[in-house]
């Protein structure tokens, strides 16, 4: 019998977590250097944006739910990784998925309860798969560059979100921010017990758990890694490419939209502009920092959670603007793809 | 409504548009012009959008320091031709994803605009001057059309500059073999990662300009939201402008005619919808993407080293 821990060993050995510490490292060395350069003791903030992150039991709840949307919406990118194909358009799902559930949240009757909830975030899933799946059936059957088309998807997404949280749509009531009309309270989602953290982040593990099993133990799966790996040979073989492409790109878009739905229902309760606030772009920083691993998704999620978790604090307390988290996972991003350089094993690389 | 009105709101619309498009599509000139050297060079950088919010972010600032816009447009080269020669070096390393670093860039340029944008956000910068060639009229709509801003001069010149640089020289020929077969031009004794490093640099000092455009004429303050994907459009538009820096100027210009669409009609009256007519440009890069991509044609003009699946 083989026990999680072996499994994740042998996944993390494969990844090259040495490469992948070091690039963090390196980040950490460059976002030092850059607070130097704004005359900021880098001490004092690192140290403080580990206490905002990890340093008490509010700050790890704080850093888990905003781990747990990242947990999806790297998966939107992870899973059409798989087949070979880069797609960058997480907010755009996101987006469409958390107005998908406002909307049939809002004229489902509350006393469908649970029932009601779980359909809000279907049609969230729906949206969002639609969404990517308009990307992967470009690449499939027109040859559009799905990384392009995928994040051009994502700003007619954004505009008819404007257009409908603040025109047809819009709950009359809402008047410093047009929104959506809210949740019913039978439909949100409640915190797992004892905690501020909602369930949400079981669904996120779930769905890694679930990516991992799929494309690392089932046939399904290792025909698509073939795909990904060798179109002719895929082709040799009989593969559906189309089939497995835009299937791919669909349920990643789900678990960005999933992702967006439950944002909804647990946190937001109405569709607003304020959904648009780059929890998907992040996803991509997740999926590559996981190097496209799900089991590493787990791991990297709540690093970077951790890291936004702690912008706040940073923020309060050393006078830096809240872009400053941006710009170290900017930096973040580059070290990892600069550690691709120094990487042995073969077999691993996005290229 | 009878005729006459009808005629005059048609006008009036086509004036807008007119005047929209000299004023809007400087942003893409830049870029695509940029990316189309790049490209040609054989490297797709995708990460455009952050080099037009650097460029945007350290040419007002520049401009407002030194009370100069033009030491603006200047500073906003710079700090595109730094984004893009380090796009360069990082691509320059075995098994590193020139698409990967694109994205990287776009999310560290936007996140270091922002971080560096925040005291930026009240001032108000000298702008870049505009030459009247609405002298002969005195339609005020018309004369505010022909409102013609340095920049997009620049960039017209430039447009068919470039074209004879890089189908009539010695270096455009060398920038394009590195574009076309590696092995070819490294048979001749070329550096393809040299002549990449220069390409991509030199596409990034140019959409710094396209950058600094927008926030020293138009809309003319640097605001968070100031880029509202002009950077990657124009990745895209270098696509169906078939890497011909000339059809990139067409195409530049239908994109800022279309991108100030929902001010033309609201200009006209209409104000229903303008977050729609905002998303127009991308439904218009998506859909010239279908209809110009096709698995089996290829694409004329695509240089055949490019990693990018058009």
């Amino acid at each position: 019998m083989v026990t999680a821990a072996a499994l994740l060993k042998r996944n993390v050995s494969k990844t090259g977590i040495g490469a992948q510490l070091g690039a963090i490292l390196a980040a950490v060395v460059l976002f030092a250097v850059f607070l130097v350069l704004q005359g900021k003791s880098p001490w004092g903030v690192l140290a403080d944006m580990g206490i905002g992150a990890f340093g008490s039991s509010f700050a790890w709840q704080n850093t888990l739910v905003r781990a747990a949307p990242l947990l999806l919406t790297a998966l939107c990118t992870l899973i059409p990784a798989q087949l070979g194909l880069v797609i960058i358009g997480n907010e755009g799902a996101w987006l469409l998925g958390g107005l998908a559930t406002s909307v049939l949240g809002a004229s489902l009757p509350p006393s469908w309860g649970i029932g009601g909830l779980l359909l809000s975030l279907a049609a969230a899933a729906v949206a969002g798969g639609f969404w990517i799946g308009l990307a992967g059936a470009g690449r499939q059957w027109r040859g559009v560059d799905p990384t392009i088309s995928s994040l051009l998807l994502y700003y007619v997404a954004w505009g008819v979100f404007l257009f409908l949280v603040e025109g047809p749509l819009r709950d009359p009531q809402s008047l410093n921010e047009p929104s959506t009309f809210p949740l019913p309270k039978e439909f949100l989602m409640s915190s797992l017990p004892g905690t501020s953290v909602h369930a949400g982040l079981l669904v996120g593990i779930a769905a890694c758990l679930l990516a991992w099993f799929v494309f690392f133990r089932t046939r399904l799966g290792f025909d698509a890694r073939i795909v990904g790996e060798n179109e002719r040979l895929g082709a040799t073989l009989g593969l559906r490419r189309s089939l497995l492409v835009v299937g791919a790109c669909a349920v990643g878009g789900a678990c960005a939209g999933l992702a967006g739905g439950i944002q909804i229902a647990a946190i937001n309760h109405a569709s607003n502009a304020s959904l648009n606030a780059g929890v998907g772009f992040s996803g991509i920083l997740v999926a590559f920092l996981a190097r496209q691993r799900p089991l590493a998704v787990l791991l990297v999620a709540l690093l970077v959670g951790g890291l936004q978790a702690s912008g706040g604090f940073v923020q309060r307390d050393h006078n830096l603007p809240d872009a400053t988290i941006s710009v170290f996972q900017g930096l973040l991003f580059l070290s990892v793809l600069w550690a691709e350089a120094f990487r042995r094993d073969p077999s691993g690389g996005n290229k | 409504m009878n005729l006459s009105t009808s005629n005059s709101a048609v006008g009036a619309i086509f004036i807008a548009l007119l005047g929209g498009a000299i004023k809007t599509s400087t942003p893409y000139l830049f870029v695509s012009l940029g990316e189309t050297l790049t490209e040609k060079a054989g490297r797709v950088n995708l990460g455009l959008e952050g080099t037009l919010m650097m460029g945007a972010v350290t040419g007002f600032g520049a401009s407002l320091f030194s009370g100069n816009p033009f030491v603006g447009v200047l500073a906003a080269g710079g700090a595109g031709l730094l984004m893009g020669a380090l796009h360069a070096w990082l691509c320059s390393f075995r098994r590193v994803s020139s698409i990967a670093v694109g994205i990287a860039l776009m999310i560290f340029g936007t996140g270091l605009a922002f971080y560096l944008g925040k005291p930026l956000i009240q001032p108000q910068a000298p702008h870049l001057p505009a030459i009247d060639l609405g002298f002969w009229t005195t339609n005020p709509a018309l004369k505010e059309a022909l409102q013609i801003n340095v920049l997009f001069i620049a960039g017209v010149v430039l447009a068919p500059l470039l074209a004879w640089f890089l189908a009539s020289t010695r270096w455009g020929l060398i920038l394009r073999l590195c574009g076309e077969n590696v092995e070819a031009a490294r048979a001749k004794g070329i550096q393809p990662e040299r002549v990449r490093l220069l390409a991509t640099a030199a596409g990034g000092f140019l959409a710094g300009i396209g950058g600094s455009f927008l926030s020293l004429y138009y809309p003319g303050t640097w605001t968070e939201g100031l880029s509202t994907g002009q950077g990657l459009l124009a990745v895209a538009l270098v696509i169906f402008s078939r890497w011909n820096p000339l059809l990139c100027l067409v195409t530049s210009l239908l994109f800022g005619a279309l991108g100030s669409l929902g001010a033309a009609l609201q200009a006209a009256g209409l104000s229903q919808g303008f977050y729609l007519f905002g998303t127009v440009p991308a439904l218009m890069a998506l859909g010239l993407m279908i209809l110009t991509s096709g698995k089996k044609r290829g694409v004329s003009g695509r240089p055949a080293e490019l990693s990018v699946h058009t």
